[in-house]
C-alpha cells in the first residue's frame, strides 16, 4: 500500500494569487481572483506568450503580497499543458530561479504544491513556489481546433480555463504576514486507463483516477468525508464529478454536499456555456489560489482536500486511437491553527 | 471501480448527456436553409437585374458567399453561428471556406511559410484530398456506364 504523506512541519502556503481571462473574471468566482485582462492576451502578440505572461504576473504578485524578493526563492515547481511546458519555462525564465518543469496535465497544481510540500518538510528548502497555467486560447489550438473554426461541441465537452496561479510555500512566515493555511498530507496519484478514447468527454477518462485516490486516502487514516470543509476535485466537470460520486457510492463512500468541482465551480453552467464545465491547469490552480485561499483566510475552511485530475494524452494519441489515462494527486489542506493528526 | 473497461465504457456512454440531437436538426435546416436561400436570391438578382449568363452567375453565387463566410470568420462572428446551426453551416460551402480561412488567421503567428502555408489545410485538406478522389472515381464509373449505354 502506498502510503500517505504526512508533513509533519507543516509548510505554510505563504501566498497566492491568481490571474485569469475575461470569461473566468465574469464567472461566479470573478471577486477570489487577482487580475483579469479583457483581451486574453495580457498584452502580448499571441495567446501562447500571453500564458507565459500570465505567470510570470502571478509569481510577482504572490511574491509582492508578502513582500519577499525573488532571490528568497529557493525553486519553483511549474507546469502548463503547452508543448514542452513553454508556457511555464518563457514565463519564469526572468526571476532566475532554479526550475523544475511539470507536466501533470490538469492535476499540475496539486502535483507541484506536493512536491513544494515535500522539498520544504523536509528541510531541503525554506521556500519555494509552485505554479500551473492553461489558456483557453493556446489549447484550443493545440489540442482542438483553430479559434474561428465553426463547429459544434457536445454536452460532456469542458472548457479551458484561461487562469493562472503562484502559491510561495515556505517552512516559516515572514515577519510581517502570517499564513493562514498549511500543507498538511498528501498523496500522489496513480495512472489509470479505463478505456475512454472520447476527447470530448475528459470528466469520465479522469474520474477513475480521482476516485481511486480518494478511496486510497480515506482507507489508510480515521477520517471520513463529513470531517472535511470541502472536497474538491481539479477538473472532472459535470459530466465526470457526477461520475466520480457514483463510483465512490458504488465503494460504500458517500461523499454530501462538501464534495465539489473546481470545473463546477469556475463558470457559470447556465449563462457561460461552458458545457461539462471548466478544464485545464489553471482551473484548479486559480480556485485554489483564489477562493480556497480566501475561504481559509475568512475563517469558512479549516480544512480541505484537493484531488487535483489530470487526463493524460496528446492530440497523437488521440489521433492514433489511444485511451485517455487520468490521475489524481491529492493534497489536504488545513488551517496552521488546526491541531490534529 | 472494478468495472471492466467495457463496462465502463458502456456506463459512460449511459451516463453522458446527449447532444440535442432534434433541436440541433431544427436549427441546421433553418440555418442551412436560409444560407441556400441566400444563394437562390443572389442567383436570380445576378441573372435577371445585372442580365448575367446563368454559368456566370451561378459561379458569381458561389464567390459571394464564400466572401461573406470568410469576413463573418474574420468578424469572429462565424464562429457562434456555426455553434447554433451545426451542419446548416457546415455543409453549404460556407462552412468550407470557414474551414480554410479559420486556420490561417490562426497560423500566422508561425510565420507564412510553416504557419499559414502549412497549416492553411489541416482541416479543409481531406475533403479536398478525398473529394478530389471520389470525382475521378465517379468520373470513371460515368466513363464506362456511358461506354456500354452507347
Amino acid at each position: 500500500m502506498r502510503k500517505i504523506i504526512k508533513f509533519k512541519n507543516k509548510p505554510k502556503i505563504l501566498s497566492s494569487a491568481s490571474v485569469v481571462g475575461k470569461k473566468e473574471n465574469r464567472g461566479p468566482l470573478s471577486k477570489y481572483f487577482d487580475i483579469h485582462d479583457e483581451t486574453d492576451k495580457f498584452g502580448q502578440k499571441t495567446f501562447e506568450q500571453a500564458e507565459s505572461e500570465m505567470q510570470r504576473l502571478a509569481l510577482n504578485l504572490a511574491l509582492s503580497k508578502i513582500k519577499t524578493p525573488q532571490k528568497n526563492i529557493e525553486a519553483v515547481f511549474a507546469g502548463d499543458l503547452m508543448n514542452q511546458c513553454t508556457g511555464s519555462s518563457y514565463g519564469l525564465a526572468s526571476f532566475g530561479i532554479p526550475y523544475f518543469g511539470l507536466y501533470g496535465a490538469c492535476s499540475t497544481a496539486a502535483e507541484g504544491l506536493i512536491l513544494s510540500g515535500m522539498t520544504v518538510n523536509s528541510g531541503i528548502y525554506e521556500k519555494v513556489a509552485c505554479l500551473s497555467s492553461s489558456h483557453n486560447s493556446s489549447a484550443e489550438r493545440q489540442f482542438r481546433f483553430p479559434l474561428e473554426y465553426g463547429n459544434q461541441r457536445p454536452p460532456t465537452a469542458q472548457w479551458t480555463a484561461t487562469a493562472a496561479a503562484a502559491f510561495i510555500i515556505g517552512k516559516e512566515d515572514t515577519e510581517e504576514f502570517k499564513s493562514y493555511a498549511c500543507l498538511a498530507e498528501a498523496l500522489a496519484g496513480k495512472i489509470i486507463d479505463k478505456g475512454i478514447s472520447d476527447a470530448n468527454n475528459m470528466g469520465a477518462a479522469m474520474a477513475p483516477a480521482a476516485a481511486d485516490t480518494i478511496l486510497r486516502f480515506f482507507s489508510q487514516n480515521k477520517h471520513s468525508p463529513e470531517d472535511f470543509d470541502l472536497i474538491v476535485t481539479g477538473d472532472l466537470g459535470y459530466e465526470g464529478h457526477s461520475i466520480c460520486k457514483e463510483i465512490l457510492a458504488d465503494e460504500g463512500l458517500k461523499l454530501g454536499d462538501n464534495f465539489n468541482d473546481c470545473g463546477k465551480l469556475i463558470f457559470d453552467k447556465e449563462t457561460q456555456d461552458t458545457h461539462s464545465g471548466g478544464s485545464g491547469c489553471g482551473c484548479s490552480a486559480s480556485v485554489t489560489a483564489g477562493y480556497i485561499m480566501e475561504g481559509f483566510k475568512n475563517g469558512i475552511f479549516r480544512d480541505v482536500l484537493l484531488v487535483g485530475t489530470g487526463a493524460l494524452m496528446s492530440p497523437m494519441s488521440i489521433q492514433q486511437g489511444l485511451s485517455i489515462a487520468g490521475i489524481g494527486h491529492l493534497i489536504r489542506i488545513s488551517a496552521v491553527d488546526k491541531n490534529e493528526e | 471501480m472494478n468495472k471492466s473497461n467495457d463496462e465502463y465504457k458502456k456506463y459512460v456512454e449511459r451516463h453522458a448527456v446527449p447532444s440535442p440531437i432534434v433541436s440541433n436538426c431544427v436549427k441546421a435546416f433553418l440555418v442551412g436553409g436560409t444560407i441556400c436561400c441566400m444563394g437562390q436570391v443572389l442567383f436570380l438578382l445576378y441573372k435577371n437585374v445585372l442580365e448575367m449568363s446563368e454559368i456566370n452567375a451561378r459561379a458569381l453565387v458561389s464567390a459571394t458567399l464564400i466572401f461573406g463566410a470568410i469576413l463573418l470568420t474574420g468578424f469572429d462572428v462565424f464562429d457562434d453561428i456555426a455553434k447554433f446551426g451545426g451542419a446548416g453551416t457546415l455543409v453549404p460551402i460556407t462552412g468550407f471556406a470557414n474551414a480554410v480561412v479559420a486556420p490561417a488567421l490562426d497560423t500566422k503567428a508561425e510565420g507564412w511559410i510553416l504557419g499559414v502555408g502549412a497549416k492553411l489545410f489541416t482541416i479543409s485538406g481531406p475533403v479536398i484530398l478525398y473529394g478530389t478522389l471520389a470525382s475521378a472515381v465517379y468520373g470513371t464509373v460515368y466513363y464506362i456506364v456511358m461506354l456500354i449505354m452507347r
